[in-house]
């Protein structure tokens, strides 16, 4: 009956005991990084940018997130967690601003600074936001399929959303450039599909079904790009200028069989990279900007083996 | 599973009890190593306020465990939990921002919402003869598309009813002790748990909950109604999930319509660690409550030692093998 006792305690000493050297170490500087997610491909990219950061500014981090960007609690939770080892400065990218306000303030009246990254927190606690300008790499692609298109036709998008930040500047960067800039090309249908490559599929599938002739679609994220290539795929579909937002390797390999002309890429790396930079200077008391643009650019089967290009890519 | 003995429903209460207490010393000394370990590891580990955000991390989770060790016990499952307390919230949501109700209302609605759905539950297993893990299973889908479908996928907030983020955040002992800010929710849970142990161990309904779990077919054969306390019971355990939805919406000043999966999940673990039997019959609130806090500060002493996340997860399920796996060494032996 001693047996289930033992085996905890004893595990939990072993865990204990292989962590200990990092924990003991109380004088380094101590920077955790509370994400929306952690097994996602991009996530991976933002954290290869904040080890990089941590490395040449001799701080430490910690990266987590939760399974999925609908646990909101369970962000809340980590950044109490956080809150618990004294950091010198929190990065925090908000699932929800609003819920995570009140732990947010704790931490800004223990004089801990806060950078935001990826999206925006609605309240002036975070010192600043490392993030994509999103309303104008979705400009850019506007501007790409244009030219593809020779100025005139009919577009689609598939966006992964119409409640987050980033699915509304995604979207209304690509609409409202198109409206402004290309009075001949007409946007026919905007559909979600939840970021979800499956149901991405089905709506682009539909998108194609009710509009035969289509010039271009759009698709916001890396799970509605995907979407698109997989309904052109399915359906056959020839003649259609696809493109695509972020990376992985079905975007990828789908741009260099040239199925898709190009795609936005955001620099993932960058956003952790700038986001450690920046708690660094404002835990010396650095004045910063209220946004990091932390950049973009467009690639196409010309460029994606660029090294430059290829910093930012992730499979 | 072939070493659970089938209790006679006649097996007196001080049996059920006495099996109980010895699953609690063991999974609370567990809990204790745990803390002891994780408070020599770090010393940040042993703050007051980490303390506290491990027990408000616990309250929901243990709320949920609480209410699924009633299903379990019966022999049942309920996966529906994690998506139940979404609705539940986004219910209370509707009441209480979109109508405006005042918020006393807010806490009856996610109560009674929670309760029908449990009903809903018990019925399709009781009366359809569904087996619970895919009526359960059918009742998570439903739930979850029915809170997207509500809310209109968006998040509720809870900004008009100002009272309403005090239920989770607020500390009403704190008031009376400044020293001790224990959060509300926490309160809740442990109310929760002494109600429905009060219940379990003390009132018919919980007397056909292990009987139903041992042997269902003899209380049937002695001509009790099983189908109405079966629905009773899962009503019961849906109405706890409510209490649980309330927690997260106050916790978050929001309904999150898009939340709940996997939720179930961690309940589910939680109630396994404490010492109930998946295959009915046997169980305690006790050792689920403990089971939710094993969880937490597992979790909690993990991230705080900083150990990489997918190390965390591996841990964790490191331990609920080993806390089974040792339940039942020792229930061999003991027979």
């Amino acid at each position: 009956m001693l047996s289930r006792r033992s085996l905890i305690g004893a595990l939990s000493v072993t865990v204990a005991l292989a962590s200990a050297p990092a924990a003991y170490a109380q004088d380094e500087i101590y920077i955790p990084m509370i994400s929306k997610g952690f097994q996602h491909q991009f996530w991976q990219a933002v954290k290869a940018g904040a080890d990089q950061g941590a490395e040449e500014f001799g701080v430490r981090i910690t990266f987590e997130g939760p399974d999925n960007e609908t646990m909101v609690d369970r962000q809340i939770d980590m950044l109490a967690a956080a809150l618990a080892n004294n950091p010198a400065a929190i990065g925090f990218a908000a699932l929800d601003s609003q819920a995570a306000i009140p732990l947010l303030r704790q931490a800004s009246e223990a004089g801990i600074p806060i950078i935001a990254f990826d999206s925006g927190v609605d309240s002036d606690i975070p010192m600043a936001t490392a993030t994509t300008d999103n309303v104008a790499a979705a400009a850019l692609a506007a501007d790409m399929m244009a030219e593809f298109l020779g100025g005139e036709g009919t577009v689609a998008v598939v966006a992964h959303d119409q409640t987050s930040r980033t699915g509304i500047d995604r979207r209304d960067g690509f609409l409202n450039r198109m409206e402004s800039e290309y009075p001949d090309i007409e946007v026919v249908s905007v559909q979600y599909g939840a970021g979800d490559q499956l149901q991405s599929t089905e709506v682009a599938k539909a998108i194609l079904t009710a509009n035969p002739g289509l010039g271009g679609m759009f698709g916001t994220n890396e799970g509605s790009a995907i979407g698109i290539v997989n309904a052109v795929r399915e359906m056959g579909a020839e003649g259609l200028t696809i493109i695509g937002y972020d990376s992985g390797k079905a975007q990828t390999d789908a741009i260099r069989e040239g199925l898709m002309a190009g795609a936005i890429t955001q620099n993932p790396v960058g956003i952790g990279y700038e986001t450690v930079k920046a708690a660094v200077a404002a835990m010396n008391g650095e004045e910063l900007p209220d946004i990091i643009d932390t950049g973009f650019y467009y690639y196409d089967q010309s460029n994606i083996d660029d090294p430059e290009i290829q910093a930012v890519l992730y499979d | 599973m072939s070493t659970t003995t089938v209790e006679a429903p006649k097996s007196t209460l001080s049996q059920i009890i006495a099996a109980g207490t010895h699953q609690r010393v063991l999974a609370f000394a567990s809990l204790v190593v745990l803390l002891i370990g994780f408070s020599l590891a770090s010393p940040n580990f042993m703050q007051t306020s980490n303390m506290l955000a491990i027990l408000q991390a616990t309250s929901v989770n243990g709320v949920l465990a609480i209410a699924v060790t009633l299903v379990i016990i019966t022999g049942g499952i309920d996966l529906s939990v994690g998506t139940m307390m979404t609705f539940c919230a986004v219910i209370t949501g509707v009441v209480l921002t979109y109508a405006g109700m005042p918020l006393m209302l807010g806490v009856v609605a996610a109560v009674l919402t929670g309760a029908a759905c449990g009903a809903c539950s018990g019925t399709f297993v009781a009366k359809m003869a569904i087996p619970p893990f895919i009526a359960t299973l059918g009742m998570m889908l439903i739930l979850k598309g029915l809170s997207l479908v509500i809310s209109g996928t968006r998040p509720i907030y809870f900004n008009d009813t100002p009272g309403f983020s005090e239920i989770s955040r607020g500390s009403l002992i704190g008031e009376v002790f400044p020293a001790l800010p224990i959060p509300n929710g926490v309160l809740i849970l442990f109310i929760v748990a002494a109600v429905t142990a009060y219940i379990l161990n003390r009132t018919v309904l919980g007397r056909y909950c292990f009987a139903l779990g041992s042997n269902e077919e003899s209380v049937r054969l002695s001509g009790v109604n099983t189908d109405r306390w079966k629905i009773a019971i899962y009503a019961l355990a849906g109405s706890i999930v409510g209490i649980a939805g309330l927690l997260i919406a106050s916790r978050l000043n929001s309904a999150q319509p898009a939340l709940g999966l996997g939720y179930e999940l961690e309940a589910i673990a939680a109630v396994v660690i404490g010492g109930t039997s998946l295959s009915g019959g046997r169980g305690s609130i006790l050792g689920s409550l403990i089971g939710a806090l094993i969880m937490a500060v597992l979790t909690n002493g993990l991230r705080v030692l900083s150990v990489a996340q997918e190390w965390q997860t591996v841990v964790t399920g490191a331990i609920i093998i080993l806390a089974v796996y040792a339940d039942m060494m020792r229930r061999n032996k003991t027979n």
